[in-house]
């Protein structure tokens, strides 16, 4: 198992003496301690694919913006448009270097007429705070590290929405996905209660107060609630192979400082009519010079599994470029990957090798998402907007 | 769970009947979680004492298998390459391969189930 070495110390969520009392394996990620797995990767990934499961995510980070110029700070600073966005309604984004390259995706949220929350990664917190403190100067905009004020829990699955209607008193089916609001949850008032997730499944992630007993509280409620739809505590195993079927990128595997908006195939999130953008004038560059790599989904056809950073070989066995993400895939029942390979190899059904210990094992280039959820019959749920395309 | 006392253990959490059958323990399977995947080598084999023979992955490990002795694959439990999961249901019984020893004075270098429980217990730190 992976875990990454740090200096610092270990962090942990307002909600961690609860892991640990249900039992949760506990594995460090990103200078978190995190649970992996408490019942089974497998069964936790089935959960919300058929009910619903329920994910500390208090890791992540929050980045408040506010003030008279808060939608041109965010513009000049994210890939995506935040002008289209209404207030209650979020959209996927990125922050980006100079080059065009990543600094973290991020979730804008649109919280007023001149307020918006960023939601970032746990690893990237600090990179990610002073990048926008430091590039939003000239602004006339407040910029906040709220990151320590939240308890994230994801509830995700096809259930989620009727688990979060026993215990909101507000109409969540009127929630559309990637919009929010606010309400009542457990009693506490005024909870940022957001139709968003990285599951590939319908779900709501809701953000509060981080005090640990509040924390507690909430989190059991949750669990109480969501029984009798089969809903199960999950850990970052299964948020791995969930957003991995879901074909959903993650930072430090498919997008990364090296890596520009064009090859992680994240165009359609990134509006280059917008007048100005950090990462703009390099990305016309880099589309007019045309993509070294593209990323693309493979599907293993001979025994074995593609890990994180496997090398890829094209059939003549050459080294053509590696794996981002790989594991079995819980649902699909295939293993699965992305990888990085020149576009001239990107097509659909191109047989690539993954050297696996060794040996060239045969796979093939799949259309991505592995996974889609299946089309909602109610008018409410028609767009979809995240980065599983 | 307890380990058979007529097994031999070793500190990489590989198990040997007196058989010649391999497996890996009870310990292993739960700190892989849910397995997905074995790597065997072929009938005919031969693994060297100490040396990598194949590997065992979850759906988020992969793990090293190592030989606790030397000898010649004699066979292999095909079951596994289609229900890998059975490691996890029974690890002490759902064998690997099973080889011919070269030299049975090999197993005395090997963890006694006692030993191998108090190995595991102060890897754990309980």
């Amino acid at each position: 198992m992976s875990s990454i070495e740090t200096t610092t110390a270990v962090r942990k969520t307002a909600l961690n003496a609860v892991h640990r009392q249900l039992g949760a394996k506990m594995v460090e990620f990103n200078g978190w301690d995190m649970p992996v797995e408490y019942s089974g990767i497998i069964a936790e990934h089935m959960a919300v694919r058929t009910g619903a499961g329920i994910f500390d995510v208090s890791h992540m980070g929050d980045i408040r913006l506010h003030g008279p110029d808060a939608l041109a700070a965010v513009e000049h600073i994210s890939m995506n448009d935040a002008s289209r966005l209404a207030v209650g309604q979020a959209q996927y984004s990125a922050l980006l270097y100079p080059q065009g390259t990543f600094v973290d995706d991020v979730i804008v949220h649109r919280l007023g007429e001149r307020e918006y929350l960023l939601v970032i990664n746990a690893g990237t917190r600090e990179k990610d705070f002073s990048w926008v403190r430091d590039n939003t100067r000239q602004f006339h905009c407040e910029v906040e590290n709220l990151s320590d004020d939240f308890t994230q829990i994801a509830i995700q699955g096809p259930k989620a929405v009727n688990l979060m209607e026993k215990l909101t008193d507000g109409d969540l089916s009127s929630v559309k996905f990637y919009w929010f609001t606010r309400g009542t949850i457990c009693g506490l008032q005024d909870i940022l209660i957001a139709r968003t997730g990285y599951t590939g499944e319908d779900g709501f992630e809701i953000y509060i107060p981080s005090d640990p007993l509040t924390s507690a509280q909430v989190w059991k409620e949750v669990l109480e609630a969501g029984r009798e739809f089969g809903a199960l505590p999950c850990g970052l195993g299964a948020r791995n192979t969930l957003r991995l079927e879901a074909r959903l990128p993650l930072y430090g595997h498919e997008i990364f400082d090296t890596i520009n908006v064009w090859e992680a195939g994240l165009d359609r999130f990134c509006k280059m009519e917008k007048p100005e953008f950090i990462g703009k004038p390099a990305l016309e560059q880099a589309r007019a010079a045309g993509i070294k790599r593209a990323l693309v989904g493979i599907q293993m056809v001979e025994r074995g599994i593609a890990r994180d950073s496997y090398r890829v070989l094209d059939s003549a066995k050459r080294e053509v470029g590696y794996v981002t993400s790989g594991s079995y895939a819980p649902f699909l029942k295939q293993n699965i990957g992305l990888v990085y390979v020149p576009p001239e190899l990107s097509e659909i059904g191109t047989e690539l090798l993954v050297e696996i210990r060794g040996q060239g094992v045969k796979a093939k280039v799949v259309p991505t998402p592995f996974y889609k959820k299946p089309k909602k019959t109610s008018a409410t749920a028609d767009r979809v907007e995240n980065p599983s395309r | 769970m307890s380990y058979p006392v007529e097994y031999k253990y070793t500190k990489e959490h590989e198990w040997i009947k007196p058989d010649g059958a391999i497996g890996i323990t009870n310990y292993a399977q739960e700190s892989l979680g849910d397995i997905v995947f074995v790597d065997l080598p072929k009938v005919g084999a031969e693994l060297t004492a100490g040396k990598t023979f194949g590997s065992v992955e979850s759906v988020k490990a992969v793990s090293d298998l190592y030989a606790p002795v030397s000898g010649t694959v004699t066979e292999i439990n095909s079951e596994l390459a289609t229900a890998p999961e059975k490691i996890n249901t029974d690890a002490h019984g759902a064998w690997m391969l099973k080889i011919r020893l070269k030299d049975t004075g090999e197993l005395k270098a090997l963890l006694s189930a006692a030993d191998y429980e108090r190995f595991i217990s102060e890897e754990t730190g309980s």
